[in-house]
């Protein structure tokens, strides 16, 4: 159980360094499609299947919403980096760097958390690390929304472990699915020429 | 009927048939009237009491359940309630004047019902999530579907976003510390991760790059709207955390660190203030020195600070009413808002200049203006604990009057000989008019909300007492 469960956070870790460097939009929903799978295995440690099932299918209808807006936008809507650096190594680089700072900090939070397990905290540390990164690095609107998504998922995958509310599920989904519909506003807000 | 399904879930479901009504001018009065409706019965029908008229008895309960958490509103909120929404009412009423009626009155109402089921939702940690949908929610507000986000926009939601988690994350660590208060490590963690959290809620320094970027892009109105909501429920978030947390409110560095965060944000506000040629980026300066005005007026001694904060609420909110309005109808004469291209603009819209200007002046505390009692009463409070402090209040304070003074003598300067030239729009003109004349109202007869504002600290268990 141990191992698939460090697995899975290997997973998350492949899937983040993904999202940061793909420049196709549909590499990077793909990407946050298996993420979300990596989260439910992680939450279903703490939480009945069942329950844990909502992070995998709140998080697949907020990819779905982004995909379909994404999908009637015009090609010339398709972003191109303006902001340096764009580089996939640059990326992959601090990338590095992160992943060492949260290696190293896991056990620390361990030890204020204890009883979650290391494969629980090391994934979920990496999503808010790696999400953060991605959030540093960009202001366009698809990428900002992959980067919250990906914050926010490490973030749940960890807060499952302490609070299994019924409610606080509802609403953390509520907030991934606004954020979702809040991409599809922005991606679609444009001047009315522009648009589709 | 219970005070939650009359004051969250009525205006919640009233903002859907909103969406429907085209003409701004009627979605204005009937937004605005609903508001004051909801104020004025917040005012005169007491909570959890029975009201006998005539015949005829009413009592609103205080709660209601939902999966297992409950949503309550004690006779103490009725006070906080009826000025929350009687300011909502103003600045419905004046949505239709800057065009932005459509966008602020229904998705105010939610962002409103959401914001006030934060202070009602218990247990009170669940509040940072309603704040982060009521975030999330104020991005349509304030970007049209016809404008393109610039990065103002995007740095809000990262920020605004970002605090959730950390609060969330925070109050499961503050029940550990209450459990074990001798472990100190754990108590310094559990405060840290949650003073980030509400560092990024509250735009505090140095997180508060977003705020002029977003001024610069967006609809004033709908900002000022923003500006003035969100840091006021987020500072009564806060407050139920002193309220909450015996250990947290009876440390001694708390004051310390309020006061320090406070104060960087008053001076960093009004000097910056004070250097900048932007209308819009000169009001979200001035907003960052509000803010670090109601972490000073936390930082005060318990008995003080929970009258302190309350009494800003009301000329906060109205000097931005009056700021934003005025900003908007300049907008519309000069894009950009820079001095440049609103030089001598006095001379054709003296109303709305004065407005701009007295606005300003106000929140920097001029005499005579809403914000001057409130900023004399805080600046002595903190004179009597610390003279270094209230020095560097006197240079924030200083850093806001340069700035309005500023664009006061921009806003005047035209080419000799030119004549005055009145082309005001007279709507817009009278509802400035009006909000001037709340200001120096506000200014001259501080203690008229005093009978309101008396029941506020009632909200609190512990705070204040």
């Amino acid at each position: 159980m141990t191992l698939i469960a460090w697995i899975v956070a290997g997973l998350l870790l492949v899937t983040s360094v993904g999202i940061l460097v793909s420049r196709d939009w549909r590499l990077g929903l793909g990407f946050l499609g298996l993420q979300y799978l990596g989260v439910f295995w992680l939450t279903s440690q703490h939480w009945p299947v069942s329950m844990a099932a909502i992070k995998v299918v709140t998080g697949w209808m907020a990819i779905a919403t982004l995909g379909i807006t994404r999908l009637n936008l015009k090609e010339s809507d398709k972003e191109s980096e303006q902001i340096l650096p764009e580089g996939r190594l640059f990326r992959m680089f601090t990338a590095g760097i992160v992943t060492v700072i949260i290696v190293t900090a896991a056990p620390t939070v361990e030890d204020i958390i204890p009883g979650i397990g290391m494969p629980v905290i090391s994934g979920s540390l990496i999503l808010m690390g790696l999400g953060m990164l991605h959030l540093g690095m960009t202001v366009q609107p698809f990428r900002v929304i992959l980067g919250l998504l990906t914050v926010l998922a490490g973030f749940e995958a960890l807060y499952a472990a302490l609070e299994s509310s019924i409610l606080v599920a509802a609403m953390l989904s509520t907030v991934n699915l606004g954020l979702a519909l809040v991409g599809a506003y922005l991606l679609s807000a444009r001047m009315p020429e522009e648009n589709v | 009927m219970s005070a939650p399904l009359l004051w969250i879930f009525i205006p919640a479901a009233l903002a859907l048939p909103a969406l429907l009504i085209s003409n701004g001018r009627i979605l204005s009065i009937v937004g605005g009237s609903l508001a004051l409706l909801l104020s004025l019965v917040a005012l005169i029908v007491p909570i959890d009491q029975a009201l006998q008229i005539g015949n005829f008895s009413l009592k609103i309960a205080p709660e209601i359940e939902i999966l297992g958490r409950r949503l309550i509103l004690t006779p103490a909120d009725g006070s906080l309630l009826a000025i929350f929404y009687g300011l909502v009412a103003m600045w419905f009423y004046g949505a239709e004047v800057t065009r932005t009626a459509h966008r602020l009155v229904p998705l105010g109402l939610i962002i409103i019902a959401l914001l006030v089921a934060s202070i009602a939702v218990e247990p009170f940690l669940y509040a940072a999530i309603l704040i982060e949908i009521a975030v999330l929610l104020a991005v349509p507000l304030l970007l049209p579907v016809n404008q393109a986000p610039g990065p103002g926009v995007m740095r809000f939601l990262i920020y605004q976003t970002m605090g959730m988690p950390f609060i969330l994350f925070a109050g499961w660590l503050l029940t550990g510390v209450e459990s074990s208060p001798s472990d100190l490590a754990l108590a310094v963690q559990s405060a840290t991760i949650l003073g980030l959290g509400f560092a990024f809620l509250l735009a505090m320094f140095p997180l508060y790059v977003w705020l002029p970027m977003l001024a610069e892009e967006v609809s004033p109105y709908a900002l000022g709207f923003l500006f003035w909501v969100l840091p006021t429920i987020t500072i009564i978030f806060g407050m139920g955390f002193l309220d909450r947390y015996s250990w947290l409110r009876t440390s001694a560095g708390l004051s310390q660190v309020l006061s320090v965060g406070g104060l960087v944000m008053v001076v960093t506000g009004g000097l910056w203030s004070a250097f900048q040629r932007h209308l819009s980026r000169q009001m979200a300066y001035a907003v960052i020195a509000e803010t670090g005005f109601s972490l000073l007026a936390f930082s005060l001694s318990p008995e003080k600070a929970v009258d302190a904060v309350f009494l800003l609420i009301i000329p906060r909110s109205l000097a931005l009413l009056v700021w934003a309005m005025s900003l908007t109808q300049m907008k519309e004469l000069a894009e950009p808002l820079r001095f440049s291209a609103v030089q001598g603009l006095a001379r054709k819209h003296p109303v709305t200049t004065a407005g701009l200007i007295l606005a300003h002046f106000s929140i920097a505390g001029f005499p005579l203006l809403a914000g001057f009692p409130v900023r004399l009463a805080l600046w002595e409070g903190l004179a009597s604990q610390s003279l270094g402090v209230a020095f560097w209040f006197l240079i924030g304070i200083l850093g806001l009057l340069t700035g309005a003074t500023r664009t006061l003598a921009v806003l005047v300067m035209a080419p000799q000989g030119t004549g005055w030239e009145l082309q005001e729009r007279w709507r817009p003109g009278i509802l400035i008019g009006i909000g001037v004349l709340g200001l120096f109202l506000l200014g001259i007869f501080p203690q008229i909300f005093r009978p309101i504002m008396a029941n506020l600290p009632g909200m609190f268990e512990h705070l204040g007492k």
